[in-house]
């Protein structure tokens, strides 16, 4: 479960940054951008509660 | 690990407050590499970039300027604060006590909760130029002082009331989602600034220097706005957080290190919060003026809206709600330190309730350099009461934490150290038109200076009697 969530987490990260880095590069339109950056936002706040500020041994999934 | 050392010092548990922190409590550096990094990333990077913008700085200023002001900062944790955290392993407000007594850290206290009630009310004031835009709310503009409208007022007073309501419930909750939504705020400042930079034409290093020159900081002031140099750069960036390190507020964190070099680790919070945070809010908010040339409203939740889409608003949110929260609860904490039999409850709401009326006025966002900068000064000269006790007592002759020695509650030269510092300040401001940036470092020697003059005279060291 813990390892799921970091993957979404990851994704949500990367969701934020690289729309805009390819904005940047001009190959991506800018409500495009928008949109993949809100999704990346649901994705963190979605899935980052699950592992960051849990213990190392609190995982039972 | 860092989540819950952060917590479990904010949030000031019973532990350790009136003695030094044992062995076994010790931190590594990896958590103050994290909670430096989350703290200094927080609402007020999305109007101090702006507003320096605003002020007309260069951008040579501003990059060398940040850089030679958080190098200053950074020193004054890891020389001045960190040594005597390490070696007294005490909190502010204890060895305050001790050397000052309990009646002077009564006001001490009653300075800070209503400093930190200020600046609470400065976040949501922020957050709100968020919240409002779906309403269709009236921003508030640059001159504002006074809210606009009804409707500012009421969206104000409703988010200061669930902030408030947060608040009581506790602290612990609000951490825990600070310490989540970090690493993502700090992504987002990177990408305001990769997406500010395309929107103003950027796409080389030619052209990045001339639109950072020409465009984002071309040294034009606003209307109404004085204008900044290098200088003001270099001490806003130096004592913007003057209470934390000189003011030696960060004591309390720091005392948990284990070892004074510990104190360096602030760098990961200013060059992520103070240089990346400030100079990408400052391209927003440029983006934001070539799109509305006359425009004078400054709203850093529409600005981030402008060109991050709803990530960029709810971040403002964010980042406004998580700074208001436990600055409200800190506030609580220094009140209760003045009527420790009122349940926690009440002076929380107490302090919400004062919050939420300061944050209806502007005037809070539009001149926050100005009053961060009042904020460290009111509390520098206590720290450089600290200082002065630690370091000069045995060789100039005076008996250390003289309160403690003596056996009061109160201490005439650091009161009068606090005080006359203050009207030294004052002075310098009034008759010689000296910037309220630029008080701090006269205002810290003038604070030593009183206070080993008076303790010299007030707790002199007994003469031994094998001599």
């Amino acid at each position: 479960m813990k390892n799921l969530a970091k993957v979404f987490s990851l994704l949500g990260l990367l969701l934020t940054i690289v729309p805009p880095v390819l904005f940047f590069m001009g190959s991506m339109e800018m409500g495009t951008m928008k949109i993949a950056m809100g999704i990346g936002m649901v994705a963190w706040i979605a899935s980052a509660p699950f592992w960051i500020n849990k213990p190392a041994g609190s995982d039972q999934g | 690990m860092s989540n819950r050392f952060f917590k479990k010092i904010v949030a000031e548990t019973n532990e350790y407050e009136r003695t030094p922190i044992p062995d076994s409590s010790l931190k590594g550096s990896k958590s103050f590499l994290g909670m430096y990094a989350g703290e200094h990333t927080a609402g007020t990077e999305f109007v101090i970039g702006p507003l320096f913008v605003a002020h007309g700085v260069s951008a040579g200023d501003l990059v060398f300027g940040l850089l030679i002001g958080n190098f200053l900062a950074v020193l004054s944790w890891g020389l001045i604060t960190a040594p005597i955290a390490t070696s007294k392993r005490l909190t502010l407000y204890y060895q305050l006590e001790r050397i000052a007594g309990k009646n002077v850290v009564r006001w001490y206290n009653l300075v800070n909760a209503l400093m930190f009630c200020f600046l609470a009310g400065s976040m949501i004031a922020v957050s709100a130029t968020a919240v409002g835009i779906p309403f269709d709310l009236e921003m508030p503009t640059l001159t504002d002082w006074l809210p606009r409208t009804p409707g500012w007022i009421l969206t104000v007073l409703l988010m200061g009331a669930v902030i408030t309501l947060v608040a009581i419930q506790g602290y612990s909750q609000v951490s825990k989602f600070a310490n989540i939504m970090s690493p993502w705020m700090i992504l987002i400042f990177f990408a305001a600034a990769i997406v500010g930079l395309a929107q103003l034409g950027v796409n080389s290093a030619d052209s990045l220097i001339s639109v950072a020159q020409e465009v984002i900081w071309n040294g034009v002031p606003l209307p109404g706005m004085s204008r900044f140099s290098i200088w003001h750069i270099i001490f806003f960036a130096w004592f913007c957080n003057m209470a934390m390190h000189i003011g030696m507020s960060d004591l309390t964190i720091l005392r948990y290190a284990k070892s004074w070099k510990y104190g360096f680790t602030s760098f990961a919070g200013v060059y992520l919060g103070h240089f990346v945070a400030w100079i990408a809010s400052g391209i927003l908010y440029a983006v934001f003026l070539q799109a509305n040339a006359t425009s004078q409203e400054f709203a850093p939740g529409a600005i981030a809206y402008q060109t991050l889409g709803i990530a960029g608003a709810i971040c403002v949110v964010i980042a406004g709600w998580t700074t208001a929260n436990p600055t409200i609860y800190r506030a609580g904490l220094a009140l209760q330190g003045i009527f420790p039999k009122v349940q926690t409850w009440k002076i929380t709401a107490i302090v919400g309730g004062i919050t939420s009326i300061a944050a209806c006025f502007p005037a809070l966002v539009m001149k926050l350099l100005d009053f961060v900068a009042l904020y460290g000064l009111l509390l520098m000269p206590m720290g450089a009461v600290i200082f002065a006790d630690f370091y000069f007592s045995k060789k100039m002759g005076f008996q250390a934490e003289g309160a403690l020695s003596s056996g009061s509650n109160f201490s005439l030269p650091a009161l009068l150290s606090w005080v006359l510092t203050l009207g030294f300040c004052l002075g310098l401001n009034l008759m010689y038109g000296v910037e309220i940036f630029f008080l701090g470092l006269p205002g810290w020697f003038v604070a030593v200076a009183i206070f080993v003059i008076l303790s010299k005279l007030k707790y002199p060291t007994k003469p031994s009697l094998a001599l």
